[in-house]
């Protein structure tokens, strides 16, 4: 059955886009069929990070409003064959995007894949309403810093009170997915720990992907980092999550750094 | 003893017995008075139906006809009249309802079907998962409940006392009708305000070795006193 997933965080800048490229390549990667969905409407992002910027003819406002079909907006991913995307428009706003056109959207995809994936835009506006309105899960991606957190915890009891799943009396599932994870700084105490964060969010853990360079270094070269470096860090996390929204059970790491002497002793000192 | 008894003649039994009616007492002008009846009968059409119902015409001096003519107009607003009384005989024919003597006061009781009352409104308020950041409980009429955590930025008003059975993060204002008797409980105080009854205290003011402890407030006259639960 056709699973609805909603990648939203409240907070800007967290990793919304590259862990929603990142998931969907990884299932796609897995076997799965997998459509991603910009609605960053005005702001789009997810093309540039898939590498599929200079294929976008027709976009998400375009076939809410008729213009164009579904068929001819979906941008079939290069690499992965079962990857596709629905890019978002960049010279609308939010406010093209319509309840009703939304729903027919989604509607029409539940027949052609297995996952659909929502790259929610920041904020609680209209756009992140929108992202989550039809979800059957999300995942809250959350940076271990206060801010991070208690925006996370504003999105959660949305998607508790104004998605359909919620009115109909149902519950929206949800996972909280740790992005930049930095285990130097945990370790000295300047971050929020996982446990903390679960504490707050009273929510399960989906995983959590570590600070790392590789992937900047994908969403430079426009490729999920589950694909340009599969073995890094992170995308091995990536992978871990996506076998976990996949109903498998996979033991989770806590990325831990191996550090010499020398940085245990510097550690020490900065703290 | 006489096998043959003769057979008794059985008599029509006989019995009296006292009910309850109306009584309306028409006034003149009849046609006033009247559209006064039609006034009632607007508001609640079938007041009258399938009730008893008797004339008392001694305030007003009718003619015979005029009694006709007022029985009939009330028959045709379905109201039928049982019998009539403070008249004299002479005035009425044998086809108007019989005359009545020796009519008594009464309290009317109404035997109309009572509404079932109103359940009485629950005085306490049960949530059983974590009151999230940005949403606001409010519950004027008794205690509040909270089996998760209150979040950073969410807040719980109630008229009563509040008790969160997680960790305290956002706001708690207890006994917002000006109940000084109400408190604040929590398993971990960790507050950005707690208010009871107008008076606050904000996180700076929170002593902080009882930070991360289960804890109390409550009002001590005009003071908000907050004690850790052990």
């Amino acid at each position: 059955m056709t699973k609805v997933l909603v990648v939203t965080s409240g907070k800007g800048g967290v990793g919304k886009t590259t862990s929603t490229a990142a998931l969907g390549a990884a299932l796609a990667q897995l076997g799965e069929k997998v459509v991603v969905i910009d609605f960053d409407v005005g702001l789009r992002n997810l093309d540039l990070v898939l590498g599929a910027e200079r294929r976008v003819v027709f976009d998400l406002i375009n076939v809410v409003q008729g213009v164009a079909k579904l068929s001819q907006a979906l941008i079939r991913d290069k690499r992965l064959e079962n990857l596709w995307l629905l890019p978002a428009s960049q010279t609308r706003d939010k406010d093209a995007l319509t309840d009703e056109g939304v729903r027919g959207i989604i509607a029409e995809l539940r027949t052609k894949f297995d996952w659909i994936l929502c790259d929610s835009p920041a904020g609680i506006e209209r756009g992140a309403m929108l992202a989550m309105r039809y979800a059957d899960e999300a995942v809250i991606v959350t940076n271990p810093e206060v801010s991070s957190v208690r925006d996370s915890d504003r999105i959660i009891g949305m998607l508790d009170s104004k998605t359909v799943k919620a009115e109909k009396g149902e519950r929206v599932e949800k996972h909280v997915l740790i992005t930049r994870y930095d285990s130097a700084r945990a370790s000295r105490g300047e971050m929020l720990s996982i446990d903390d964060i679960l504490e707050i969010l009273a929510t399960p853990l989906l995983g959590i992907i570590p600070e790392s360079q590789d992937v900047l270094r994908a969403s430079n070269v426009g490729s999920p980092v589950t694909l340009n470096n599969a073995a890094s860090a992170p995308a091995r996390s990536y992978f871990d999550a996506a076998r976990r929204l996949m109903g498998e059970t996979v033991t989770m790491m806590v990325p831990a750094e191996r550090k010499g002497l020398m940085n245990r002793l510097l550690g020490r000192r900065a703290a | 003893m006489d096998a043959n008894a003769q057979p008794t003649h059985q008599l029509v039994r006989m019995r009296g017995r006292s009910y309850v009616a109306f009584v309306f007492s028409p006034v003149v002008p009849i046609i006033g008075w009247l559209e006064g009846i039609d006034a009632t009968l607007a508001r609640s059409p079938g007041f009258f139906v399938g009730k008893p119902v008797v004339l008392d015409l001694s305030a007003v001096d009718l003619s015979q006809t005029a009694i006709a003519h007022l029985v009939t107009s009330l028959e045709q607003r379905n109201i039928r009249i049982l019998g009539i009384e403070g008249v004299d005989e002479t005035h009425l024919t044998t086809g108007m309802p019989p005359l009545l003597t020796g009519g008594r006061h009464c309290v009317l009781t109404h035997n109309e079907t009572k509404k079932p009352e109103a359940k009485p409104k629950p005085m306490s308020l049960l949530l059983e998962s974590p009151v999230r950041s940005g949403q606001s409980v409010v519950f004027t009429e008794g205690d509040v409940t909270v089996l998760g955590s209150v979040g950073s930025g969410a807040e719980i008003v109630a008229g009563g006392s509040i008790h969160v059975y997680g960790t305290l993060r956002g706001r708690a204002m207890a006994g917002v009708n000006g109940n000084s008797a109400a408190r604040i409980y929590c398993q971990k105080i960790e507050a950005e305000l707690l208010a009871i009854d107008g008076y606050y205290q904000t996180a700076e003011e929170i002593d902080v070795t009882l930070r991360n402890r289960p804890a109390q407030a409550w009002l001590q006259g005009e003071t908000m006193k907050i004690t850790p639960l052990n």
